[in-house]
């Protein structure tokens, strides 16, 4: 599937193992940066109870869900055991002249 | 093999407990029996969203219980097990025959003396049945007096006000949440209820309750009289030992397991709010938790120990509470803690940390607007666990990054 690669922010705006919210067109998305300084992103709430992700922690390539605990690998979307148990949609990323750009579809 | 696991309580610990025995590769029957006719569900929606609009938020579809392979026996109340034969007895007659016999029989609601427990008006909030029938006596107009400034009561508070319904809470210590949270916190909440109309009484207890047809009259040790249409009791919960202690197992606050989860009759594991359990890093304190994550945690846990292997617990004891568009958390024990130290994460929301003698971070408790504490608080329940001794002066520090004293204290062990 293709679509519209938009922008998020610039590269240095995101810390090195962490996450921040990003809202376009009427969706949220969660985009998280690498301790290997690897831009990733996934859908903004988590499968469990439609928290925003971005409010929860990063440990190496997991994110876990600030309210419950709910953990995914953020770079395939997989979902790590209970809570969750669907996975998390993933979206493309590529960094370009200092910014980061998502491919929403 | 002969009768398998046999799971008794069908709440969200024996569930999770039982797909953690085919996660970890166990192939013999496994049999859950549960004294509610729903399928497993979680709780803490009880006085949230499932209060708002009743729905349960099951622990998983019923498909997945058949497709593996997991008896579900709802509805049965469980009167006795013979530890020799190895076989429990149902309230229907019949007699189920086990290798491994797990008991998370959960906790049941404290009521007051002398009120009948039939009563339509005097409630407690436990069960989905429970959520129901308060739910249908919450709206504009209907009086809603609640004894017990605890979590469940407070939560129930914030949703009732929700609807329009004049809520009043009693509360016998001298503040709200005397056992969970520090004063500072409870202030905050405190505030926050009184804002959106609900009118708490703390320091007084009750010296009569009495229920006519149409309403419920609370008289206080003060003389003050208070009528309500329905009354909630939120006065804590007990664990449900009976059948264990008929069994003879070792009961102290709950059903004795050691820190694998098992009782003192071999072969007999208990977990969840059921059980009582030695605490590593508390020094093997024997603490009972009435938690969600950790009814989950166990499940998982007792399941490996089921199966031989040789974890021991570890988590440092976690819970959270939503009223309002307030969250609440709490990580680890405070008792004897020595110093206190408030980090400010945002105009409305701090956490409190709390060292002992040495330094050692035994807890810290947060609360903020929606998930603001949420990072903070788990990066501070694992400093906790790695038993982790920060500087003061960097909890203090919004802009010291926790994540950094933990990968710093970590190096340093």
């Amino acid at each position: 599937m293709s679509g519209d690669w938009v922008k998020v922010c610039a590269d240095d705006a995101i810390d090195e193992e962490d996450v921040i919210r990003f809202d376009h067109g009427g969706k949220t998305y969660a985009i998280y940066r690498s301790p290997q300084d690897t831009f990733h992103a996934t859908d903004g709430l988590c499968t469990h109870e439609k928290i925003h992700l971005a409010d929860g922690l990063v440990m190496d390539n997991i994110i876990e869900c600030p309210k419950h605990n709910g953990r995914f690998n953020y770079q395939t979307g997989e979902a790590r055991g209970a809570p969750v148990c669907i996975n998390l949609k993933v979206y493309p990323v590529k960094v370009e002249a200092g910014s980061v750009f998502i491919q929403v579809q | 093999m002969g009768g398998g696991v046999v799971i008794v309580g069908g709440g969200e610990c024996g569930a999770r407990a039982a797909f953690a025995l085919r996660e970890n590769g166990y192939a013999g029957s496994i049999t859950i029996v549960g004294s509610e006719q729903h399928l497993p569900y979680e709780r803490p929606p009880l006085s949230k969203a499932a209060l708002i609009d009743p729905h349960h938020t099951f622990v998983a579809p019923r498909e997945r219980y058949a497709s593996e392979n997991i008896d579900l026996l709802l509805g049965h109340e469980v009167t006795a097990i013979d530890p020799d034969k190895r076989t429990i007895n149902l309230a229907d007659g019949r007699t189920i025959a086990y290798d491994l016999l797990l008991l998370t029989t959960g906790a049941k609601p404290r009521s007051l003396p002398d009120i009948d427990p039939a009563s339509k008006r005097v409630l407690t909030l436990r069960t989905f049945d429970d959520t129901v029938a308060i739910r249908e006596r919450l709206g504009p107009g209907r009086r809603l007096l609640i004894i017990g400034g605890g979590f469940i009561g407070l939560e129930l508070a914030a949703t009732a006000r929700t609807f329009g319904t004049s809520v009043t809470l009693i509360e016998s210590q001298p503040r709200i949440l005397m056992r969970g949270v520090p004063q500072e916190i409870a202030e905050v909440v405190a505030d926050r209820h009184q804002c959106e109309g609900v009118l708490i009484r703390c320091g007084v207890g009750i010296s009569a309750l009495s229920e006519t047809d149409d309403a419920v009259e609370i008289r206080l040790a003060d003389g003050q009289i208070y009528a309500a249409d329905t009354v909630v009791v939120g006065i804590g919960a007990t664990p449900n030992t009976a059948l264990a202690e008929r069994t003879g197992i070792a009961v102290e606050n709950g059903i004795a397991v050691d820190d694998r989860l098992e009782t003192s009759i071999p072969g007999i594991y208990a977990a969840g709010d059921c059980c009582s359990f030695p605490l590593m890093h508390y020094g093997g304190r024997r603490i009972r938790l009435e938690a969600w994550r950790n009814a989950q945690d166990q499940g998982t846990l007792v399941a490996r120990s089921m199966l031989g292997h040789r974890d021991r617990i570890t988590s440092v004891p976690w819970f959270w509470s939503d009223q309002y568009d307030l969250t609440l958390q709490v990580a680890g024990l405070a008792d004897g803690a020595t110093t206190h130290v408030r980090r400010d994460l945002s105009a409305n929301s701090f956490i409190l940390f709390h060292l002992d003698a040495d330094g050692r971070l035994l807890a810290a408790s947060g609360v903020g607007e929606g998930n603001a504490v949420a990072k903070d608080m788990r990066l501070a329940e694992m400093l906790i666990g790695a038993g982790a001794k920060p500087a003061i002066s960097a909890l203090a520090d919004p802009l010291q990054k926790l994540k950094s004293i933990l990968t710093m204290q970590r190096g340093n062990t």
